[in-house]
């Protein structure tokens, strides 16, 4: 009863965070504890009905390949209807699951991080349209409804990373995130158009039927080039190598919005728009292979950097990137399954790390070295504990979440391309080390900052709660959804029904230990020394700790490049655009200049031209006279 | 050789001419005012005169000429109470001096 209301009502969904946003945002905001409690029951609600939604997918007969739609007609440009509504089948009820489950624990959880910033109830208000953005994005019917909330999620990302505002850092942050996603916009943005004029329609439902038409018909040729285009909106939302820069930059934000940014409502949006036009990459084998091994570079590039970082949100973030690179990976290998499955489970147990971190840093005045932390175990049992399960489940060790869906995308790479998979499982073993170098580091050994440490203790209840659901989540999401038949329910064209591969399920999880092992030597026993093994690496260390200077690299190609044409154009302007205002200005005034002394204020003279005048027009009359007697006919 | 309308319309024109040179050339407002003065009366010469040669039954000419008189009359008090108040504000009633409408 309740599933079907549910499903007839969907839209509610986005509409209610957008609803609270709107209240919030325009009676209650001075009104901090006000505003958190309609923003979270606003989610909470949103969050029932996504599971009423998902309890009617399961129940009823809606499947990938017989969705339930809804629409209405949004506006028509000449004879291009645009409708817009909700689009539900399995991929959407997983996606709203998500995004409604993270939003709903990351509101909970602000409600203590937040206690007493000024800007409590602007936060809620931002956090609710960020989540609305993100549920109406996953909605989407039709490419051009997508790209609507795609901005919107763009423009709360911008306002929730640059909430600091008074932080230079942070609006600098903000400005790079928006700056960097709207690169990729643009190319989905033309993707999107061309899309209209190739096929005359925008929406999903249509587009898949058309699309292998044309395919079978007219060949791949054209339609790579739009698939190209398309994807690059998705590098730039979902961090993907060379647009990854504002990703660990967009830490700058309060640390429940890079929770939600990093899981559910921003970088997931690249994958999602993926895996919802995969009718129209995965008839494109060359989109595929850049997708597969742009993803597995991705991955590995960012896991890489992580190794040596230091701030506990830069870790994170960089790992968010390398788990988004083989979610890509995934999708590229066409196992449309394993990207969504490891899109849920990392959704849970990122967000669970960054609110971790959070914690971390609520209790230590806002040090975010993991360096300067050290023994915190004792003092943040919960936060350890949480923490610990995260890092088992990215690491892949079973039964942990992560295990289950890592170990499906490197099944699916395994069967593609032996390269891929060996990317893949070296990436593995990189990110279980530098995982459990933040754990070991941050709460194993001795205080590295007594002051800080004594200051130090375990989080509120609104904060504990959701860390505590998440940890729940993390640890079954993945034997759940593995048992339950995921790979049925969520798919493209026919299910794999691979079981467990032991071979490589056996091979990531030893990878996997012994990387906690070596981690445990370095950090805890300290048998080798880390900084030795840092000067031993040299060069290999520096460029992973600067990132590979890739930031360098674009500021210095956009000061070359930005520099150069304003140069040019201030050359253009000055002299030329100015040139000819000037000149038409300095014209005027000559002419001025020479007719102004005839106005000298002397009547006489004024009267003399004026009997000039009037002397002229005599002898032009007398000179014409005969003519004009005789066009009067000789009247006179 | 009588007297025709050619005679009048050159006493006429003479009579304008030289009200006209007064205009133009006099520094003296007093004098430009009564150059003026000549002008319209060379104007009235002429009503006068086509309203007795030329076939007009009425006396449309010299009541025009009146109608003119009584606004010389008029024109002639206004520009010397003018010329008053320019010379009891300035000083002078020299129009070479009387230029402050100058661009």
């Amino acid at each position: 009863m309740f599933n079907e209301f549910a499903l007839e009502h969907a839209w509610l969904i986005p509409l209610l965070p957008a609803i609270s946003f709107v209240i919030i945002g325009m009676v209650t905001r001075s009104y901090g504890k006000l505003s958190a409690a309609i923003a979270v029951s606003m989610s909470t609600i949103s969050f029932l009905l996504a599971v009423g939604v998902t309890l009617a997918v399961v129940a009823g007969n809606i499947t990938v390949d017989a969705p339930f739609v809804q629409k209405l007609s949004w506006f028509h440009i000449g004879s291009v209807n645009i409708s817009m509504g909700v689009l539900i089948d399995p991929l959407t009820a997983m996606m709203l699951m998500v995004v409604t489950t993270v939003s709903m624990l990351v509101q909970i959880y602000s409600c203590g991080y937040m206690e007493g910033d000024p800007g409590y109830g602007r936060f809620f208000a931002f956090l609710s349209l960020f989540a609305g953005s993100m549920l109406g994005l996953v909605l989407a019917v039709n490419f051009l409804q997508m790209y609507f909330f795609w901005e919107l999620v763009g423009l709360c990302s911008y306002l929730l990373i640059g909430f600091y505002y008074y932080k230079i850092s942070a609006r600098e942050a903000a400005k790079k995130a928006f700056m960097t996603t709207r690169v990729g916009d643009f190319g989905l943005l033309l993707g999107i158009l061309l899309l209209q004029l190739t096929f005359g329609t925008l929406d999903f439902m249509e587009l898949q039927q058309l699309v292998p038409i044309y395919v079978m018909h007219g060949g791949a040729g054209f339609l790579t080039i739009i698939a190209l285009l398309l994807f690059v909106g998705p590098i730039g939302k979902s961090g993907q190598f060379p647009l990854h820069v504002w990703l660990p930059d967009a830490m700058e934000g309060p640390t429940p919005v890079s929770a939600l940014i990093h899981a559910a409502t921003m970088v997931v949006a690249g994958v999602y728009l993926v895996g919802r036009a995969f009718f129209l990459f995965s008839q494109l084998p060359a989109v595929m292979t850049v997708i597969a091994w742009l993803g597995g570079f991705t991955a590995i590039f960012a896991a890489s950097i992580a190794i040596t970082q230091r701030p506990i949100k830069r870790i994170l973030a960089y790992s968010t990137i390398s788990q988004l690179g083989y979610m890509m990976l995934a999708l590229g290998v066409g196992s449309l399954t394993s990207s969504f499955f490891h899109l849920m489970t990392h959704a849970f147990f990122k967000a669970m790390l960054f609110l971790s971190a959070g914690a971390v840093m609520h209790a230590m005045a806002e040090e975010a070295d993991i360096f300067k932390m050290g023994g915190l175990r004792k003092k943040m049992p919960v936060t350890f504990a949480a923490m610990t399960i995260g890092v088992l489940a990215i690491s892949g060790i079973p039964p942990f979440a992560g295990f289950f869906s890592k170990d499906e995308i490197l099944a699916a790479a395994a069967q593609v391309s032996p390269a891929l998979y060996i990317l893949a499982t070296i990436t593995a073993f990189m990110t279980a080390f530098y995982m459990a170098r933040l754990l070991f580091v941050a709460f194993m050994g001795q205080p590295a900052n007594q002051e800080a440490y004594d200051h130090a203790h375990e989080v509120g209840w609104f904060m504990r709660v959701p860390l505590i659901v998440l940890s729940v989540l993390s640890v079954v999401s993945g034997i759940w959804a593995h048992m339950a038949g995921f790979d049925d329910w969520v798919r493209f064209g026919v299910p794999a029904h691979e079981g467990m591969n032991l071979m490589i399920a056996g091979t990531s999880t030893l990878l996997a230990v012994i990387a906690l092992a070596l981690a445990w030597k370095v950090y805890v026993a300290k048998s080798w020394n880390a900084d030795a093994l840092a000067e031993k690496w040299g060069v290999l260390y520096q460029l992973s700790f600067h990132k590979f200077y890739i930031d360098e690299i674009y500021a210095a190609l956009i000061k070359f490049f930005v520099d150069g044409i304003a140069k040019v154009l201030y050359w253009i302007d000055v002299h030329i655009v100015d040139g000819i205002v000037n000149a038409l200005g300095g014209l005027v005034r000559a002419v001025s200049e020479m007719l102004s002394p005839a106005e000298n204020g002397q009547v006489q003279s004024y009267a003399g031209v004026y009997l000039f005048g009037v002397i002229v027009l005599l002898a032009y009359g007398v000179y014409y006279a005969s003519k004009l007697m005789a066009m009067l006919g000789g009247a006179f | 050789m009588s007297i025709g309308l050619t005679h009048y319309l050159l006493l006429a024109a003479m009579l304008f001419a030289i009200g006209m040179f007064g205009v133009l050339s006099k520094r003296n407002i007093i004098a430009v005012l009564m150059g003026i003065e000549l002008m319209l009366n060379a104007v009235n010469i002429n009503l006068v005169a086509f309203n007795r040669f030329m076939p007009v039954h009425d006396l449309t000419g010299q009541l025009m000429a009146l109608f003119a008189i009584v606004v010389g009359v008029a024109e002639v008090a206004i520009g010397i109470a003018l010329a008053f108040r320019i010379y009891r504000d300035r000083n002078t009633i020299n129009v070479d001096e009387l230029n402050r409408m100058k661009g």
